[in-house]
């Protein structure tokens, strides 16, 4: 920067050279404050969601730059929710970006005092394995006198108000054909 | 009434304060002042669990004055109809309806019907001897229960003057439902009674109609589902349903709660409705024939082909018609296999695994103390979350540790907790509270470990094949048969593939159906939830459509899709005349245009689209083909809305006050206190406090309830981690009034605790105004309330206010009594440690209370049977 | 160009005023506090769009309002206010219940006793309300009756449940903005008021300059803080983010001259419902601070909401009291500017 620019962005001389001899608007203005923009402007995508609190399903946007999430608001042209979002649905982003999420599997052998990490392929293996042994275990038949059961009350499942239709299709499916069917949510509650 | 819109639906309550700027009149009834209250022009507070006896005196209010819409309930209602001469009301009985067996607390419904009909012969019921256990109540689809017959005419009186006529019988049910009764049980002033009587019903009719908003307040009782049937008798008799700006708005509270219904995780259905089957569907036909009747009219009666596409979507090319298309593969039901039954069978270590996906019941559900004891007795346990929660770290820090009954070092459960991938982490559908599903794209990926649900199913699906590929067993078929071949992008599964599969195919031709009525019953279209049916209409995901509001009308047919079939107002054959006229310009829907000999208007009409207001149809016609002109509701088998309903409840055909399980007073309607048909959990494990006729009520003497805040989400999980969420309400508080506040020695910003028979929860006390005594036949009643989302993990901590409730349940539906129960407050702090196990004891022992403590169900005679059951002793000492 | 009404009273263009050339209209808000639910969405918003740290998780028991006041870390405040005092159009079902005495005055004995503030003024950092169990002092915060308005024993009849969420008020004349020495307060082409985080010093001058209490210095930097009206979002043509999500609509973003017009027709018609209480504040251009670029629609008299009934901006004297000092001083320095100016062609 040069002397005379130096000088001509120094704001007492733009106070009193400018229309704001005052020094209470443009004068003062700092380079950072006139390249000002709203963060949501240089959003490399924009993905159209649902609040995931309630039910009234308000429309969220949701804004993406290199792959991070940077704002959540409402969607101004949802017939439902006009834009506008509650003070759960405005903590949106705080709700998927925040260090509470957590990221790693984590196992509580028995009688332990503490968390151990778990690989995730691990953990899905020995889940199987106890789903179908739980499933053995609990397995009957039939009834007293003969008629069928064919099931396993071995193995219970809790949840799914606040899971998508097509996750909540396919737990309900493999359940069925696992013969388990003490299978609820929170609609029961 | 049983919602507080504002807190826990504030942008849903824009609407609500968009008609009270156009002049409605918005009134709240509810224990206290909320903020919802703030905004309405009129608050009635009422005694917690009395809904029955307030919405009776509002229908017999309506009754005894003739206001009833009668244009509208005579063609549209069963008003008309005659009900069996053996019938029997609770005015006979006192407080009992025809058929009650005490020894089973169970009804036996058959006196119930319409004359010269017969009921749904549901299989099941008394199969093996125990009426309560296979009560079919909780096992009837969205069109209830079967009335076999409906086609052949049942008789009816248009005069509505024969004693036996629905009409008739109700208006004798509620005659005893007067203003003084409902100010004595309900606490509510005659004249405030009276001017809600006078909007509700001057505000309703052809050219004004008035809506009904419920939520969680109505569900949680042990007459849940009568509150509901009260008032959805009130808006029958006034005209409000099917029509724009009436109906019974079911607030829910999760996202796809209403999802998590339709395609159901629940015990005791399958998608779409359809009943589980029990073990006496020996047969596919069996089954079918036990879920639609063969003279019913509506669209329940294409339940075959609902069943045989759910089966092909299921089991694929190995369900044929040869073998039933594997309906022999579906497990049974036999009882109540419910969250609370499951949760006892845990304690009882008859359950060894257990998945908890994204709800955290050592917080969220009743008896808190039960959840995390049965939690601590099983094999193993998988929570998959967004953030860690109580119910993963019971072990570790759950109330139990303190007191010693969790002892980490010999719990035996092994926990693993998956991280799940949040809402826009994963693509996939959300169904809201009116039936919208809604479409949400992918923004990012998770990150680490987390995973949808889809991805995790499926992949367990896909694991547990693969472990099974050379199984011999029979019971393995129906996991080798399974249709587990989703598309998969990377390894996640798509969703919009799941999607279509639950929209449905043509096998003949691989291409997508376009609605339930191209379903078949021959095994050539497979669907996995026929109400779905038709969201991938065209090849396109319907429920992604996002045309701006500012670019449709009012009802936005173009934004997202609606079941059935993008219908906004079910029943909206109903906002016309029986001529198909609308009742007024002003509240024109749908409506039948002669010229072009169609039903049409500003929705998608609900109802066959070219049959004439006029169709009577021929004789020998069942199902859709049997519905006349002017049968609005196209679900029911008879065509009408049910004033009366004589089959398909299990605690009688009308609504009726009974005081909740838990009351300080004695019921003064009827000799019969309580729900008779009540679930009850008579366990050392579950104590319940003592009502009348029992002694020592005074024990507990205050009325306690709970709610949400607007600023949290129900068991905290997803805001007592947020710091923007968390600081808004930081604390756990208890409201009370500022004269039980004198009474008690209770200081604003102090400590209390507040005991029941299960637990002591104590909080920072709030005393405002905004919290009433009532007075309540002689004496004062005082009301307390807290808020339940706080739990031991999070950015604010504090008690589990769900330890509070016991459990006993809604014969219905199986949820559970939360939102009324008695209590004691005590200024201070809890005791801690053990020291809280001898505290509650005494308390039970001040009371008296065993294990028969509230069981016995029937109370108009002296000794009756109580309903107790083996029960664990629990670690503390018994009561 | 230093107008006639620079310093105080009406003023048509802030922006021009303040240098601005061909501004856009001027924006605000306007709070219709007879709408509000007391969500609290608006915090939350401003919240995760201005990055605002959390302030506290302090239970106040001050009804429903666990914020207590604006502050650096809370830029938007909604009060709640119990009273004993009927509303209009509403009915909250008292009448014959079994009552006895209000609980008010306990709760508001109980608040004072465990609440106290922070100086400001650049003393302290940080004004939010401290939670501590010292001597009772009541400072500035929303009183929750209308003073005087209570006898003591009688049995209570009416009640009302009011709820306004508070924010910077972007004054005409903005005392915050006239003291500050650095520049680091502007007036924008918006005419709204903001910090440039950038220049701050954090001398706290501002703190001070405000009439209504709303600017405070953040902890851990010093730097004063304020709802900006989010001035970066409006420079892409968007709405700040409490309007947005606002679900009743409360809060209401535009141009200035627009929301006068609106909430004068809202007030007629809430007048005509029979909520004869409703009136607006801070819309007077004539008032001490020159009218606000926010203003509200209250229900009652503002001290109840904890706003100053009068407030006057510091400034409004200055221009007597500089009147021979400041002429001395300004000479010297447009002489020096000059210089530069003319080295410039």
């Amino acid at each position: 920067m040069g002397l005379r620019r130096l000088i001509q962005s120094w704001p007492v001389y733009r106070q009193l050279a400018g229309p704001d001899p005052l020094g209470r608007g443009k004068a003062v203005e700092s380079p950072s404050h006139v390249s000002l923009t709203a963060r949501t402007a240089s959003a490399d995508r924009v993905a159209r969601s649902v609040c995931p609190y309630c039910a009234v399903g308000c429309a969220q946007q949701v804004y993406v730059k290199d792959e991070k999430v940077i704002q959540i608001e409402g969607d101004p042209h949802s017939p439902i929710s006009r834009g506008r979002l509650c003070p759960k649905g405005s903590a949106s982003k705080q709700l998927v970006t925040g260090p509470h999420r957590e990221q790693k599997v984590l196992y509580r052998a028995p009688y332990a005092t503490e968390w151990a990490e778990l690989e995730l392929d691990t953990a899905m293996d020995m889940v199987t394995d106890r789903v179908l042994d739980a499933r053995r275990k609990g397995w009957q038949d039939t009834e007293e006198n003969g008629s069928p059961l064919r099931r396993t009350m071995g193995l219970a499942s809790l949840g799914g108000a606040t899971l998508d239709n097509e996750e909540n299709y396919l737990i309900k499916k493999l359940f069925t054909a696992l013969g388990a069917l003490q299978i609820e949510n929170q609609a029961r509650i | 009434m049983g919602s507080n819109m504002a807190e826990a639906h504030p942008v849903g309550f824009q609407w609500v304060m968009e008609a009270k700027a156009n002049d409605a009149t918005v009134i709240h009834i509810d224990p206290r002042f909320t903020r919802t209250s703030a905004l309405s022009n009129l608050h009635v507070p009422l005694r917690g669990g009395t809904d029955i006896a307030f919405l009776g005196g509002v229908i017999n209010y309506i009754l005894s004055h003739e206001l009833d819409f009668r244009e509208y309930v005579l063609p549209y209602t069963n008003a008309s109809f005659l009900v069996s001469e053996n019938y029997q009301d609770t005015e006979d009985l006192d407080g009992l309806f025809s058929g009650y067996d005490e020894a089973k607390a169970a009804y036996d419904p058959a006196t119930w019907l319409y004359e010269g009909t017969s009921g749904s012969a549901s299989a099941g019921t008394d199969h093996h001897g125990d009426a309560k256990e296979a009560s079919t109540s909780y096992q009837h689809g969205s069109g209830g229960p079967v009335v076999e017959g409906a086609t052949e005419g049942i008789v009816v009186d248009p005069t509505l003057r024969h004693p036996r006529c629905v009409y008739q019988i109700l208006k004798r049910h509620f005659a005893r439902y007067t203003p003084e009764m409902v100010e004595a049980i309900c606490g509510i002033p005659k004249e405030r009674f009276l001017r809600i009587c006078t909007a509700w019903t001057s505000n309703s009719g052809r050219d004004r109609t008035a809506a009904l908003v419920y939520s969680v307040g109505w569900t949680q009782h042990s007459v849940g589902a009568q509150f509901i049937r009260a008032g959805s008798i009130i808006q029958l008799l006034l005209g409000n349903i099917g029509r724009p700006g009436g109906g019974i708005f079911a607030l829910r509270g999760h996202a796809s709660i209403q999802g998590s219904t339709d395609i159901p995780t629940l015990f005791n259905l399958l998608p779409g409705y359809l009943p589980m089957p029990t073990p006496a569907h020996s047969s596919l036909a069996a089954y079918i024939e036990s879920i639609r009747g063969d003279k019913q009219k509506g669209f329940w009666r294409n339940a075959d082909t609902y069943v045989v596409s759910l089966l092909k979507e299921y089991w694929g090319d190995a369900a044929t018609k040869d073998n039933d298309f594997c309906f022999g593969y579906l497990p049974r039901i036999n009882g109540d296999h419910g969250t609370y039954r499951t949760v006892m069978d845990m304690v009882d270590g008859k359950v060894f695994g257990y998945f908890l996906l994204g709800q955290n019941p050592a917080v969220g559900s009743a008896h808190g103390k039960l959840q995390r004891l049965g939690m601590a007795n099983l094999d193993w346990l998988v929570v998959r979350d967004l953030t860690m929660i109580e119910s993963a770290t019971f072990w570790k820090d759950a109330p139990e540790i303190e007191t010693g009954e969790i002892v980490p070092q010999q719990c035996r459960t092994e926990v693993f907790f998956f991280p799940a991938a949040a809402h826009v982490e994963k693509e996939g559908t959300f169904t809201q509270t009116q039936r919208m599903l809604q479409w949400r794209e992918k923004a990012v990926e998770p990150a680490g470990d987390q995973r949808s649900e889809l991805w995790f199913f499926y992949h367990l699906g896909r694991r547990i094949r693969q472990r099974l590929a050379a199984s011999a067993d029979e019971r393995d078929r129906p996991l080798l048969d399974l249709a587990w071949d989703y598309e998969v992008h990377a390894d996640e599964p798509s969703a919009e593939d799941v999607l279509r599969h639950i929209n449905g195919h043509d096998l003949t031709t691989g291409q997508v159906v376009n609605g339930y009525l191209d379903l078949k019953a021959d095994g050539t279209t497979s669907c996995g939830c026929w109400i779905y049916s038709g969201v991938y209409a065209d090849g396109v995901n319907q429920a992604a459509r996002r045309k701006s509001r500012f670019e449709q009308d009012l009802y936005a047919g173009e934004w997202g899709w609606v079941w059935p079939l993008n219908r906004r107002v079910l029943y909206n054959r109903a906002s016309a005349d029986a001529d198909g006229k609308p009742w007024s310009d002003r509240k024109a829907l749908v409506w039948w245009d002669a010229e072009r000999g169609e039903w049409t208007g500003h929705d998608v009409p609900d109802f066959p689209k070219d049959k004439p207001p006029t169709y009577l149809p021929p004789q020998g016609a069942v199902g859709p083909d049997a519905l006349h002109g002017d049968d609005p509701f196209i679900m029911q088998s008879d065509g009408k809305g049910w004033l009366f309903a004589p089959t398909g409840l299990a605690d009688g055909p009308l609504p009726t006050h009974y005081e909740p399980h838990e009351s300080p007073v004695r019921n003064l309607l009827y000799g019969q206190q309580g729900n008779p048909t009540r679930k009850v959990y008579g366990r050392s494990d579950n104590p319940s406090n003592p009502s009348p006729p029992e002694l020592h009520s005074e024990v507990f003497p205050f009325v306690f309830t709970t709610a949400r805040l607007t600023e949290h989400h129900t068991a905290g999980g997803m805001s007592r981690t947020l710091p923007y969420l968390s600081e808004l309400q930081p604390e756990l508080f208890v409201e009370v009034s500022p004269e039980l506040a004198a009474q008690r020695g209770l200081q604003h910003l102090g400590w209390a605790h507040v005991i029941t028979s299960r637990a002591a929860v104590e909080a920072r006390v709030v005393v405002t105004d905004r919290m009433v005594p009532l007075r309540v036949q002689d004496r004062v009643v005082h009301q307390i309330w807290m808020p339940y989302h706080w739990g031991s993990v999070g950015l604010v901590q504090g008690d589990v206010v769900n330890d509070l409730f016991g459990v006993v349940v809604d014969p219905n539906v199986f949820i559970q009594e939360s939102k009324v129960a008695t209590c004691d407050i005590q200024p201070g702090r809890r005791p801690r440690g053990p020291k809280l196990l001898s505290y509650l004891a005494d308390y039970r022992r001040r009371a008296e209370i065993t294990i028969a403590t509230g069981t016995q169900l029937a109370t108009m005679g002296p000794a009756g049977i109580t309903h107790t059951e083996p029960g664990r002793q629990s670690t503390e000492d018994s009561p | 160009m230093i107008g006639d009404h620079s310093l105080s009273g009406p003023l048509d263009d802030v922006a021009a005023d303040a240098g601005h050339l061909a501004p856009p209209p001027r924006v605000g808000f306007f709070t219709d506090t007879s709408v509000c639910i007391g969500c609290k969405a608006c915090e939350v918003a401003c919240k995760e769009w201005n990055l605002v740290p959390e302030d506290g998780l302090n239970l106040l028991g001050m009804s429903f309002d666990n914020t207590g006041m604006l502050g650096a870390n809370s830029w938007r405040h909604v009060a709640f206010i119990e009273q004993q005092v009927p509303l209009g159009n509403q009915d909250t079902g008292l009448a014959g219940l079994p009552t006895g005495p209000s609980g008010i005055e306990q709760m508001t004995d109980a608040i004072s006793s465990t609440l106290r503030h922070a100086e400001r003024g650049g003393g302290e950092l940080g004004t939010t309300p401290l939670h501590v169990d010292s001597e009772p002092q009541s400072l500035g915060m929303p009183s929750f009756d209308r003073p005087g308005a209570r006898t003591g024993a009688e049995d209570r009849t009416d009640f009302r449940w009011l709820m306004a969420s508070d924010v910077c008020k972007h004054c005409t004349h903005a005392g915050c903005l006239d003291v500050c020495p650095t520049g680091a307060l502007l007036r924008t082409e918006f005419g709204t008021v903001v910090v440039q985080q950038d220049i701050c010093n954090g001398c706290g001058y501002c703190v001070s300059g405000c009439p209504y209490g709303v600017i405070d210095r953040r902890p851990h930097d010093g730097r004063a803080q304020k709802c900006t009206l989010c001035y970066d979002r409006l420079r892409d043509g968007l709405e700040p983010a409490c309007a947005k999500a606002c679900p009743t609509d409360s809060i209401q973003f535009g141009p200035l001259e627009e929301l006068r017009a609106h909430a004068a027709q809202r007030v007629e018609q809430l007048h005509e419902l029979g909520v004869t209480e409703a009136r607006l504040y801070g819309h007077d251009p004539n008032d001490g601070v020159g009218g606000n670029g926010a203003f509200f629609l209250l229900l009652d008299e503002p001290e109840v909401y904890g706003l100053p009934p009068d407030p006057v901006v510091p400034t409004r004297d200055l221009p007597a009291m500089w009147k021979y000092a400041g002429i001395a001083a300004s000479a010297f320095l447009a002489a020096a500017v000059a210089a530069f100016a003319g080295g410039g062609h």
